[in-house]
């Protein structure tokens, strides 16, 4: 009798009704409604607020006009490779190796140290970032001490400083995912190599991460999708600017929609940048399937 | 060798959180990290004011506390089906939600705060707690069930033949065994929601509203061009809680790992 068992196999999925509906209304809804309203000439204030009008593909039409388009996308490759693939993901690696060989009270120590920078609030990180690389701030500082030339990171290289106050902001999450990773490596294969003569460098490359390659492999996915989605730090430490030079999709998408007002072309924006996290987020999950078959 | 590599990357990562202590006890703090000449408590003194400190933090735990209680209550909901049924809605379901934790929050923001408009939704803290919910509930829901599949199927069973109900044996039973599993999820939405600075940014315009993270960067975005000392304090006061947490959450599960391992399943 089919009908009385899906009445019963409905009863037992009731629970799931809200967080269904929580889901739905604020997670799937604005991502239907941003594709929706990057189609019409959405305003913040003015009657295009009230009354947007269709206008078709024109938003995506202007988005491939646009010059900073490309060079947000650019930016945006940029900090994602520079902060997340590289920096990130090796500093954390090689932290977790050393954190194996280092007497366990230096590794602790370090370790607090990493992690503090990852949990402190984003507000609160993205200060203390402003303040080290600002015209008088402690890097300037250092720099100074040591006889070199001060730089005025924030406007001469934004991109650098940025890159570099989000690996410190952020590398406790590989150096965390790597630990645990290399926890797992039995001791017997490394000792085995030992033995026959291979030496560290060798034992990490042709033993260690082999073993652990679906961890960077999921790392490396989650600190993307991570990256990707970065504005408080960027937004306090230079808004996006000099000129754009560090305004990268979400910035851009803000800065459209809130600073100049046009609801529909920060959506188009929005709904590119959806469209990467989705692209990573799909790449993700079939990673996952492929490690649990 | 190691030791050496391995601290000289450390003091890297300590020297811009120095400049958040030292410049907290400096009444006269700039931007750079100097040892306070007359080391005082006046920048936490001039804070420590019921419109600068005490209604952002009341805001910032009426979201974090809001936003916990409703996803965890969703989450044990939807875990529980997940966790005890078997059926073919369930593999599907939890790669949905695992997608759902992909989506970059930040590009959902301007349709959300256009949603918000349109549903007149804007500057409600209910709403914006909704929200934050919604956001943290794929990794919630995914934490939940990983800690519900812990709990064995027989002890629940044996309840049952006591003649206890479903829900009752939830109750009495199971939540109570994943006590400390639970604790770490609503720690770790907690967490999430009192750091979250773009989301309340976003949806909450009115300074009545406006939790600690938003009013932190309007006051010293906007006055605070020479209250660094000051900025230094409020940081720290705001942060104290998430570290505290965070502690407790890494003590009790013998590692550090327990946040985002448990959000790896």
């Amino acid at each position: 009798m089919p009908a009385p068992h899906h009445g019963r196999q409905f009863a037992r999925y009731l629970p799931v009704l809200p967080a269904v509906v929580l889901l739905a209304v604020f997670l799937a809804g604005p991502v239907l409604w941003a594709f929706q309203a990057s189609l019409t000439n959405a305003g913040l204030t003015g009657r295009h607020a009230r009354n947007p009008e269709w206008v078709g593909l024109e938003n995506y039409q202007r988005l491939l006009q646009d010059p900073v388009f490309p060079l947000s996308l650019a930016l945006t490759v940029l900090f994602v490779g520079g902060s997340a693939i590289l920096g990130q993901n090796v500093l954390g690696l090689a932290l977790a190796v050393l954190m194996r060989r280092a007497r366990p009270a230096v590794s602790a120590a370090v370790g607090t140290a990493v992690v503090s920078a990852w949990v402190l609030p984003e507000i609160v990180a993205a200060f203390a970032a402003y303040a080290f690389f600002s015209n008088d701030g402690t890097l300037n500082q250092l720099l100074g001490g040591v006889g070199l030339a001060e730089v005025d990171w924030l406007y001469a290289m934004p991109m650098l400083a940025l890159i570099l106050a989000n690996v410190w902001r952020g590398t406790a999450f590989s150096m965390l995912v790597y630990r645990a990773a290399l926890g797992g490596v039995p001791a017997e294969l490394t000792e085995a190599a030992h033995m026959d003569g291979a030496g560290a460098w060798q034992r990490l490359v042709f033993i260690t991460l082999p073993v652990i390659r679906g961890s960077i492999a999921t790392n490396l996915m989650l600190i993307t999708l991570q990256t990707l989605a970065v504005f408080t730090l960027i937004w306090v430490m230079t808004a996006g600017g000099p000129a754009n030079g560090s305004s990268t999709l979400p910035v851009m998408a803000y800065q459209e929609a809130f600073k100049f007002g046009d609801i529909g072309y920060g959506t188009a924006v929005a709904s590119v940048l959806i469209l990467i996290g989705a692209v990573f987020g799909a790449a993700y999950l079939r990673l996952l399937r492929e490690q649990k078959p | 060798m190691a030791d050496a590599v391995l601290l000289l990357i450390g003091a890297c990562f300590v020297l811009p959180l120095l400049w958040l202590v030292l410049g907290s006890l400096d009444p006269a703090a700039g931007h750079g990290t100097k040892l306070p000449q007359q080391p005082a408590l006046d920048n936490f003194a001039a804070v420590l004011t019921p419109e600068l400190l005490f209604r952002p933090l009341v805001n910032s735990v009426l979201l974090s506390v809001g936003t916990g209680a409703v996803t965890l209550a969703a989450a044990v909901l939807a875990a529980y089906p997940l966790s005890r049924y078997r059926s073919r809605f369930n593999t599907p379901f939890l790669y949905g939600i695992l997608f759902g934790t992909c989506l970059p929050v930040t590009a959902i923001m301007v349709p959300v705060y256009g949603l918000f408009v349109q549903l007149q939704l804007l500057d409600s803290l209910p709403a914006t707690v909704l929200f934050l919910s919604a956001t943290s509930l794929p990794m919630a829901i995914w934490m939940t069930r990983n800690f519900m599949d812990a709990v064995p199927l027989a002890v629940e069973e044996a309840a049952w033949v006591d003649g206890a109900s479903r829900l009752a044996a939830l109750r009495s039973i199971v939540l109570p065994l994943m006590g400390p599993g639970l604790g770490v999820v609503f720690i770790f939405v907690f967490i999430q929601a009192w750091g979250n600075f773009f989301v309340p940014f976003v949806l909450l315009l009115s300074e009545a509203n406006q939790p600690a993270a938003v009013s932190i960067f309007s006051f010293f975005g906007q006055n605070g061009a020479v209250a660094y000392g000051q900025l230094a304090a409020f940081s720290i006061l705001y942060s104290l809680p998430v570290l505290a947490l965070y502690v407790i959450v890494a003590r009790g599960s013998g590692n550090s790992l327990a946040l985002s391992g448990a959000v790896r399943g």
